[in-house]
């Protein structure tokens, strides 16, 4: 059983636990992902790793409430126990010293960018962070990223907190202001990266993005996961989940994610009529 | 004594029912059928039944003991030499193995060997385990990786030969193909884990959610982890796809995660289980083997109003076992022979509408002996299908094999290994089952599992 430890709750909808798992924490890397199951009948989902502490023995996992199993995993308190929790899975990110390097992260995709950005930092590069979120009250780990990147710059879409723009607005700016940048590294809703993507194409600037794909095994046994990168088909759970993303079908991969749009709804029903409590969820009606 | 010609009938749910739900189709012998058929042997001297057993199970002498109603005794000589007789007794392909052999099966049908060793492993699921004995601690640790059939066999025979055994599991549980791939309706999952239970009574460690190659490799469970000896058997579940425009479109399925979402994650009984699954009204299996048997007929289970296997050879060329071929048919799957599709074509919405196929006819015998099917120019013709599956096969997962360091593989992916000892490239590194041999049986699985064991425990006596 994967014990959690800590659990922070970030902003409306997005919560931080600590599990338990040295197992997984000995050899976690950036960019890695994990898979958990709540409890027995639970489904399998993929997490991306947003921290690990080898000596603890814990990995740190961020999450929005989307649906059924992230609403079940945000009722999870410390003490509670994960039924089940694999990894680390995936490629780790590439990194080296490239120079001047942008990582934007965007929404819940702030957490999976700061182990990224830490060790981008750490091998000597100059980071420019970029994150962003819908509205102020949305954006969590301000700090923590300032402090894995060089330089962060903050923006909300409604401009609700420091400024109004997108990422890509920010990005566009620190390529024009900053001209030699080496890579840029994207992580965030599948409609940001794409936006990032198209962005970064004009300037010929090589962008990396974490593709967030339907999973099951996420051991490569099943290509649930799978996706179009340069015309070749490739399962992202073990030859990604990190790509180029300028060689990323993702016309293919939006339609790909809604496959199970109708089941996610009735999943969620369902649960809320069965789901007895009085945390205002809806259930026990 | 006269001779009863027949096998002794097993009762099956009536297959118009059997086609809508996942409980087991075959219902197993009651005790007086069992002690009838056990009775149909000869208890011939040369024994050539157990020939044709990978495991070398001493058939007539569990027979005999079953023909006696002693199943505590029958079932004790089965597990000397298999650890997991509930399993075989459903899954294994009797009919090219022991029963094949059997001298009754000259002139008549052959002794129902499988279902008397499926009832007595089920006697003793119902009845209470029986203890089983352990040699003295020898104090060597080995490592497992993979929980199927060959780690499992593998497993129990170190256990009792004194060593202590840890299986490294990718999964949340154990079992592999026995969990994830055969569906519940030829092999219920609760049989699975019974069969497991009982290897943990040996003293065998299993740790679920471990990918070895990702948390630790090989290497470091050796190095670091102070294990004297390792066992891969990490099987064949890479999918193939055809490699065809329009596979990646929604609805098309490989084997793999179609049957992984039916069975591990128990999909059929959304909502109540998480894990959805999607099954329109016609669906297309692409093979001719097991596992496109096994899809087929679990589409139709799903709800599928037409599931058609498609295959590109003929209905005497398909590999999957006849019986498996014949309780398809009997549940209402289709079959469309010497066809095969070159294309997938969907919907603006990128959803499976149709598949582009040709048909197909037999050629020249090719180097496996089998007439290979040659496409018919022109002959182009749709089949509407809103889901794809396909089940043209599974190669070797590469995790293990790109993460340890020294260890041989062909070019296919599958580890090289002596097919006499298990033994790899790799000192103190064994192997076995579908990872060397491609996909191929359960029980071949389990001898080969069984062969790794043996001279495991030979390495690790001279070490």
């Amino acid at each position: 059983m994967y014990k959690i430890l800590k659990k922070e709750v970030l902003a409306p909808t997005i919560s931080l636990f600590d599990i338990e798992a040295p197992m997984v924490a000995r050899s976690a890397q950036a960019g890695q992902f994990v898979i958990l199951r709540t409890i027995d009948d639970g489904e399998r989902i993929p997490l991306t790793i947003a921290d690990f502490d080898r000596e603890k023995g814990t990995i740190t996992c961020v999450f929005q409430e989307v649906g059924k199993t992230t609403t079940e995993l945000a009722k999870f308190n410390v003490g509670d126990c994960l039924k089940d929790f694999v990894g680390p899975l995936g490629e780790p990110s590439h990194i080296e010293n490239f120079g001047r390097v942008v990582v934007v992260g965007g929404g819940v995709g702030v957490a999976p960018i700061h182990p990224i950005a830490r060790a981008l930092k750490e091998a000597g590069n100059e980071v420019i962070g970029i994150i962003g979120a819908r509205s102020g009250d949305l954006l969590f780990w301000e700090d923590k990223l300032r402090d894995a990147c060089t330089e962060l710059r903050v923006t909300t879409d409604d401009g609700s907190y420091v400024r109004q723009g997108f990422v890509t607005d920010v990005l566009k700016e620190v390529i024009e202001e900053k001209g030699d940048v080496a890579l840029c590294v994207a992580i965030g809703p599948l409609p940001m990266m794409r936006a990032v993507c198209n962005m970064t194409k004009d300037y010929n600037l090589k962008t990396v993005v974490s593709l967030n794909s339907i999973m099951v095994d996420g051991t490569g046994m099943c290509g649930c996961c799978r996706v179009t990168v340069g015309g070749q088909t490739k399962f992202a759970c073990v030859d990604g989940p990190e790509f180029d993303g300028h060689q990323v079908d993702f016309a293919e991969m939006a339609r790909r994610s809604v496959i199970y749009k109708e089941q996610e709804q009735v999943a969620m029903e369902h649960y809320r009529q069965g789901h007895q409590c009085t945390c205002g969820c809806g259930g026990g009606k | 004594m006269a001779i009863i010609p027949n096998k002794h009938p097993m009762p099956a749910q009536d297959a118009a029912v059997r086609a809508k739900n996942f409980n087991e189709v075959a219902l197993g012998y009651d005790e007086e059928t069992v002690v009838a058929e056990a009775s149909r042997c000869l208890q011939c001297k040369k024994e050539p039944c157990r020939e044709g057993c990978p495991v070398e199970v001493d058939i007539p002498a569990f027979i005999k003991l079953a023909a006696q109603r002693d199943f505590a005794g029958a079932i004790k000589k089965l597990k000397e030499k298999n650890a997991l007789p509930a399993v075989c007794g459903r899954v294994c392909p009797q009919e090219n193995q022991c029963e094949k052999y059997c001298t009754v099966g000259k002139k008549n049908d052959p002794v129902g060997i499988g279902r008397i060793e499926r009832f007595c492993a089920d006697w003793e699921l119902a009845n209470g385990v029986l203890p089983q004995q352990v040699a003295e601690p020898t104090g060597k640790k080995v490592a497992i990786v993979g929980s199927g059939p060959s780690g499992l066999t593998c497993a129990a025979d170190l256990a009792k030969l004194g060593h202590q055994v840890t299986i490294f599991e990718a999964l949340h549980v154990a079992g592999g193909v026995l969990m994830y791939g055969i569906p519940e309706f030829r092999l219920p999952k609760a049989v699975v884990q019974a069969e497991v239970q009982n290897l943990k009574k040996l003293g065998v460690n299993i740790q679920v959610n471990a990918v070895v190659g990702k948390f630790a490799t090989v290497d470091q469970l050796m190095e670091e982890g102070g294990f004297d000896a390792a066992f891969l058997g990490t099987g064949a579940g890479l999918p193939y796809f055809m490699n065809i425009p329009g596979e990646n479109a929604c609805g098309v399925y490989s084997a793999n995660e179609f049957l992984t979402r039916t069975n591990l994650m128990k999909a059929y009984k959304f909502p109540d289980a998480d894990t959805p699954i999607r099954v329109g009204k016609r669906v297309a299996v692409l093979g001719g083997g097991n596992v496109a048997m096994d899809a087929a007929r679990t589409a139709l289970r799903l709800g599928a109003e037409e599931s058609w296997i498609v295959y590109r050879r003929s209905k005497t060329e398909l590999p999957a076992r006849h019986e498996e071929a014949e309780h398809a048919e009997e549940e209402g799957v289709k079959f469309a022979f010497l066809t095969s599709p070159t294309k997938i074509i969907y919907d603006d919405n990128y959803w499976v509408t149709g598949m582009e196929c040709l048909r197909y006819e037999l050629g020249e015998p090719d180097a496996s002996g089998r007439r290979s099917p040659v496409p018919i120019e022109g002959s182009e013709f749709v089949i509407d299908v809103d889901t794809v599956v396909v089940a043209i096969g599974q190669g070797p997962n590469p995790l293990v094999p790109r993460t340890t360091k020294g260890l041989e593989c062909n070019k296919r992916g599958n580890i090289i290994a002596n097919l006499e000892t298990g033994a790899t490239s790799k000192p103190g590194v064994y192997a076995g089952g579908d990872v060397v041999t491609g996909a191929a049986t359960v029980i071949l699985a389990m001898g080969a599992g069984r062969t790794a064991a043996n001279s495991i425990h030979a390495y690790l006596s001279g070490k």
